[in-house]
């Protein structure tokens, strides 16, 4: 499974998204890899991405995508990614 | 790889600023004095919010200034500046903001490293307000488990 964090200028922002991301899935038990990326590259690295997780801010700028776009408040809140992961990736 | 230094003189304390572009100029100028960045940088890290929005508002009251590797950072920094009063940047869940810390990185691959460190000091939810009331440097030095040495 491969999930997409993506950011403005996709370092900074996106690392610690994908940091605490990386958490959650550990958490969850969900083997996936977690790729960081910037408004520019979001396209070609979510072609085959099953979720995207982001601001509310730059959901706008994802465009069409089959991936589920996931909003997340506060990037350093385990708790909150652990919760919307569960809801998009749960069985 | 640990965090950058974060000197005494990188950290402003009680700030007044306006508006957002006054708070990330007040991080820009902390990694100026520091010695981490050129002012410039400070001009780029504006100009991520304006182009990308208030995305960098990544937790209640806190906002991550930063912007690509360039000529313009001369050393991996960190900085922190705390708001005599918040600032809104616009931001629909985490506004408005009382503490700005500024990240400039020399290289796109190594700043993953101490990324994931801030990323550990964050997961505390007590920090942000901690920094959001801290009077002195020194304490927020303490907070980044850092001393003056």
């Amino acid at each position: 499974m491969k999930i997409v964090v993506m950011c403005g200028i996709g370092l900074g922002t996106s690392a610690i998204l994908k940091v605490n991301a990386e958490r959650a899935l550990e958490r969850l038990d969900i083997e996936a890899s977690v790729q960081a990326t910037n408004v520019a590259g979001v396209r070609a690295a979510a072609a085959d991405a099953q979720v995207i997780l982001t601001s509310s801010e730059l959901v706008d700028a994802i465009g069409k995508t089959n991936a589920d776009v996931i909003v997340i408040n506060n990037y350093f809140d385990v708790d909150e990614l652990f919760a919307k992961l569960e809801i998009a990736l749960g069985s | 790889m640990p965090l950058p230094h974060l000197p005494l003189d990188a950290i402003t304390i009680g700030a007044h600023v306006d508006h957002w572009p006054a708070a990330i100029t007040a991080a820009g100028d902390a990694l100026v004095r520091s010695g981490a960045a050129t002012s410039a940088y400070t001009d780029r890290m504006i100009a991520v919010v304006r182009e990308f929005g208030a995305y960098i508002v990544i937790a209640p009251g806190l906002a991550l200034a930063h912007a690509r590797p360039g000529a313009d950072v001369l050393a991996d920094g960190l900085c922190v500046v705390t708001l005599a009063e918040p600032v809104a940047f616009g931001h629909p869940h985490n506004d408005p903001v009382s503490v700005i810390v500024g990240l400039a990185v020399a290289g796109a691959a190594a700043h993953l490293h101490f990324v994931a460190e801030l990323a550990n000091v964050f997961n505390d939810p007590a920090v942000i307000p901690a920094l959001a009331g801290a009077t002195t440097a020194e304490f927020v030095q303490s907070v980044f488990g850092q001393t003056a040495s």
